[in-house]
């Protein structure tokens, strides 16, 4: 059998993509009817009338929806996904405005019309009379609470979390040095390529729903969808189609739209479609990243951590649907590879006027990759130490695994880190980048007047969170692998990774397995794709169900070769004696054996009747432990999550006259254990390193006073394009998990976490001033420059 | 309100079309919701992310800051028309598979035509101008440097067909 997994298989799925023949949620629905929305133009508003007269008369109108429309548990509050017990005022929007918006972009009517461009006109007809509220924008005027996005919400604070271990105070009174420094990170957003969409299909005489919707969870969409339109979960469908990006935001769900559009479909009996387009992605699906956090460090001559103690604001935006998951994951992975005696993490996290915050690729993560990595470089700057070596002083040893943090994790368990080998991960990093021959470059850079430095940055990541994913296995009469799992695909290459995983576990070529995700139909139990998880839940689910079939193609094969099924082995899609290789059937035959029929509609039903000859009238067709068919069907749910690391390095050149800041190298040590397919995880990489080149050097969402998004268009919002990311050097580390029967770690989100920290450092050695704050603009650098750089470093000391 | 329509006579991947289309409606909507080429994916509708790039009259256009009205008469070629008459891929789309300079595809059909015009300009591109010739297209997946390979890649593929 040749080896599949671990190999840089060519995707699956690029033959269609690169075609034209991807069906993503637009491309379905010919002739569907299209909705629109009429959006809040405030930030904070009351809604005083909603007049739809003079929309009426638009031609192809087909339906106006106000709040006062929805009924049942439509007209109720969208739920709150994730309780937890420090979010006390958690607080939700509804599908359209009940009397009030908190957020330009907020849902207040709901037009549908014969085509997207007859909605729109009716949109702009109607005409809604808001009485503007004075809002609340940006992290410092939450604090204020002068005034309040809820009025039932004091401060302005939805949770307060802290977590700790060990005695922060007695260990950062004991500490003989301390340090003291406050940053702050911008928004940033997901932005996916393909924003969000919905389309409906209603089946009046089944009284059932068909949703495709562009989202990281179908099985969920599925369920609420469900719940807020009182249906039976089995008369509604849901599934992704080809979804062109998610990167966290395609996981809130369900999005107003999720349910409206079904919705509207089964009230006017007629399919119905809404895409969104890229100013409602601005300002209506969500951001993240936007923190302020102070931190207290304290450490000993060796530069050895010994307390870190961390404050953090987080602006989670007008309504918390996905609860405080960013904020856990921050507080809780901000350690990184490290190991403090004593670390305490207090988190406020606020309302604003603004869109609401949920996952983008990275999680909080990047926010705490900050706070440690940039205190680790102070902690080397105090000490007069390289960078790399205070951190080769505090890192976790590989003989210290499992290592327990004594926190607790986003998923509710506890904080321990599986396995890894970060002393390892540093060596090759300072190879990969030549950290060591690095002051020659500087003084050869200096002698023609250029300005170079370098910087690094490590990072640990919980991957693969429960609670579970299944998949199912089935091999067809023909000899096709048919192989489903709920959770979805946004671009990760599910379809090829885990077609390697089944032909390597089956024994059957690759080219024989075909993968479907993220649709219903097919598999009705899943969680979703996030977390860097999908390869490590469904991925060993697959592998689990693969297992299952195997054996009983094993046991079916062993009877009719009249053999125990230890001497027998499956060979690119035939099973066969070991060692004699003409006594052999192929899998196809298996299948055919392994369902016995009454009727033989064909030639292989033929061979499977009742009434076939190998037929022992003495048992059961079909015992009694035993069911028709070769599938199986198994989940996987792990223990805790599986955590994976690496660490980046870059070398930046800077413009000392425009503050234009070059990447010249970018170096990433990755580890997520063993590697399903090495071609798709660099790629996940190389995304991830722009995504962190974007969050560092240019990405903002700009807010004005009266919390409207002055930017809301990809003219304004500066994403990277290929002139903006460096190319990328990597090299792996593979630390198998031993909380999965692949060894495997999620891989998803890796490439974004250290990004800012990364450049920060760089660019603080380049030019000897404190970045205090992320992203960094050549004017910021510009006026950084511009002050006494001495002052700057020490003021923050 | 009612529609003012016109009607339009131009030739998409070879085939010529005859169709009656409101005359505000996008070149990118009349491609993909009257003739049914849905491989041009709209990823911004202001002409910044390249997702829509289609060739008219063999150079590449933004097709959503076009409206179809404006075309009458041209030969527009879209991703669906990069492949040759057999079905064998253009040496763009194979380099693309070849170097994983795509994962979830939305923006990949703009950077194929886009990429597939650049080579006839310049069929030798190095890896700095291959940066140059993608250099006004988003992708938001790949980080960009599997698409620069996949330029230099499709040149080297074109090269060895000739």
């Amino acid at each position: 059998m040749t080896q599949i997994f671990g190999e840089p298989v060519l995707r699956r799925e690029d033959a269609r993509l690169t075609t034209g023949r991807g069906r993503y949620l637009d491309d379905l629905g010919h002739g569907a009817a299209a909705a629109a929305f009429v959006r809040s133009p405030h930030a904070h508003a009351l809604v005083r009338d909603i007049d739809v007269t003079p929309a009426l008369d638009v031609d192809g109108l087909l339906a106006v929806y106000t709040y006062e429309d929805l009924t049942g548990p439509l007209a109720e509050p969208l739920p709150l996904l994730i309780p937890h017990p420090a979010l006390t005022g958690g607080r939700t929007g509804y599908p359209l405005a009940n009397g009030v918006v908190r957020h330009v972009g907020e849902p207040v009517v709901m037009v549908v019309a014969t085509d997207r461009y007859v909605a729109e006109d009716a949109v702009g007809l109607i005409e809604v009379t808001y009485e503007p509220l004075p809002p609340v924008v940006g992290i410092e005027a939450a604090r204020a609470a002068e005034r309040l996005v809820h009025n039932d919400v004091p401060d302005n604070v939805a949770a307060h979390l802290v977590q700790d271990t060990g005695d922060v105070e007695a260990e950062l009174a004991a500490a003989p040095h301390r340090l003291r420094f406050a940053q702050t990170i911008e928004r940033s957003a997901s932005m996916p390529m393909e924003g969000r969409g919905v389309y409906a299909r209603w089946d009046a005489e089944d009284q059932a729903l068909r949703v495709y919707s562009s989202t990281q969870t179908s099985t969920s969409v599925r369920a609420a969808i469900a719940a807020k339109l009182q249906l039976s979960p089995g008369k509604v469908e849901v599934i992704a189609p080809d979804v062109g990006g998610g990167f966290g935001v395609k996981i809130v769900h369900p999005w107003p739209e999720e349910l409206l559009v079904p919705w509207a479909a089964r009230l006017l009996g007629r399919e119905v479609k809404w895409v969104e387009d890229r100013r409602e992605h601005f300002i209506s699906s969500a951001h993240e990243r936007g923190q302020v956090q102070e931190i207290t460090a304290g450490y000993d001559d060796e530069g050895v951590l010994l307390a870190l103690d961390v404050r953090i604001w987080h602006d989670h935006g007008a309504y918390t649907p996905y609860g405080i998951i960013v904020p856990i994951i921050t507080s809780t992975q901000l350690l990184g590879p490290y190991k403090p005696r004593a670390y305490r993490c207090a988190v406020d996290s606020v309302y604003t006027n603004t869109v609401i915050v949920t996952p983008y690729r990275g999680a909080g993560r990047p926010q705490g990759c900050f706070a440690m990595e940039r205190t680790m470089d102070r902690i080397a700057d105090e000490r007069g130490l390289d960078r790399t070596l205070i951190r080769e002083r505090n890192l976790i040893q590989p003989d210290e695994f499992p290592y327990d943090h004594g926190l607790t994790f986003q998923d509710g368990r506890p904080l321990i880190y599986d396995s890894g080998d970060y002393p390892e991960s540093l060596r090759l990093l300072r190879e990969l980048v030549e950290w060591d021959a690095f002051e020659t470059v500087r003084a050869e850079a200096a002698a023609t007047g250029r300005t170079v430095g370098i910087g690094m940055a490590a990072y640990v990541e919980g991957t693969g969170v429960g609670p579970y994913e299944g998949g199912h296995v089935q091999v067809e009469n023909s000899g096709r692998v048919l192989v489903s799992t709920g959770l979805t695909s946004q671009g990760q290459g599910h379809e090829t990774a885990f077609a390697q995983i089944v032909a390597q576990e089956l024994g059957v070529r690759f080219d024989d397995v075909h993968v479907t995700t993220g649709d219903t139909r097919r598999f009705g139990y899943a969680v979703g794709t996030f977390a860097s998880r999908a390869a490590v839940m469904s991925g060993n689910a697959v592998a689990l169900a693969a297992r299952a079939v195997r054996a009983k193609a094993l046991r079916i094969a062993a009877e009719a070769l009249e053999c125990s099924p230890d001497d027998l082995d499956i060979v690119d899609g035939t099973v066969q004696v070991k060692g004699d290789p003409s006594a052999a059937m192929a899998l196809a035959t298996v299948a055919v054996l392994s369902n016995p029929l009454r009727y033989a509609f064909d030639n292989d039903a033929r061979a499977a009747t009742q009434f076939a000859p190998r037929n022992d009238p003495d048992r059961a067709p079909v015992a009694e432990d035993d069911e028709p068919g070769l599938e199986g069907r198994d989940y996987f749910s792990p223990i805790r999550s599986t955590f994976a690391s690496g660490m980046h390095a870059a070398v930046v050149e800077i413009d000392r006259e425009t503050c234009e800041v070059k990447i010249l190298r970018y170096a990433v040590v990755h580890d997520c254990g063993r590697l399903i397919n090495p071609m798709i995880v660099e790629g996940q990489i190389h995304g991830g390193v722009a995504q962190g080149v974007g969050g560092a050097l240019y990405e903002v969402m700009h807010y004005d006073e009266h919390g409207q998004l002055l930017n809301a268009s990809f003219m304004d919002f500066l994403m990277p394009y290929a002139s903006e990311v460096p190319h990328i050097d990597t090299a792996h580390l593979e630390t198998p998990s031993p909380l999965n029967p692949l060894g495997i770690k999620g891989a998803g989100e890796a490439g974004v976490i250290p990004g800012s920290a990364c450049l920060a450092s760089a660019i603080e050695d380049a030019l000897g001033v404190r970045i205090t704050a992320m992203p960094v603009s050549p004017s910021d650098l510009y006026e950084l420059l511009a002050s006494d750089p001495e002052r700057t470093r020490k003021a923050s000391a | 309100m009612t529609e003012q329509v016109r009607p339009v006579t131009l030739v998409v991947n070879g085939t010529g079309h005859r169709i009656t289309v409101p005359v505000r409606r996008l070149l990118s909507d009349m491609l993909r919701h009257d003739l049914g080429l849905t491989g041009t994916h709209v990823g911004c509708e202001h002409g910044v992310c390249g997702a829509c790039t289609v060739l008219l009259d063999g150079r590449p256009v933004r097709s959503c800051l076009l409206f179809a009205v404006t075309v009458d008469g041209a030969d527009i070629t879209t991703v669906e028309g990069l492949a040759a008459a057999d079905g064998t891929p253009h040496p763009v789309q194979q380099a693309f598979t070849e170097c994983h300079a795509l994962q979830c595809g939305f923006c990949t059909p703009g950077f194929l035509t886009t990429i597939a015009a650049a080579l006839q300009d310049n069929p030798d591109p190095d890896e700095e101008q291959a940066r140059g010739i993608i250099g006004g297209n988003l992708c938001r997946c790949t980080g960009y440097q599997n698409i620069v390979k996949a330029v230099v890649r499709a040149a080297a593929i074109a090269r060895e067909r000739a």
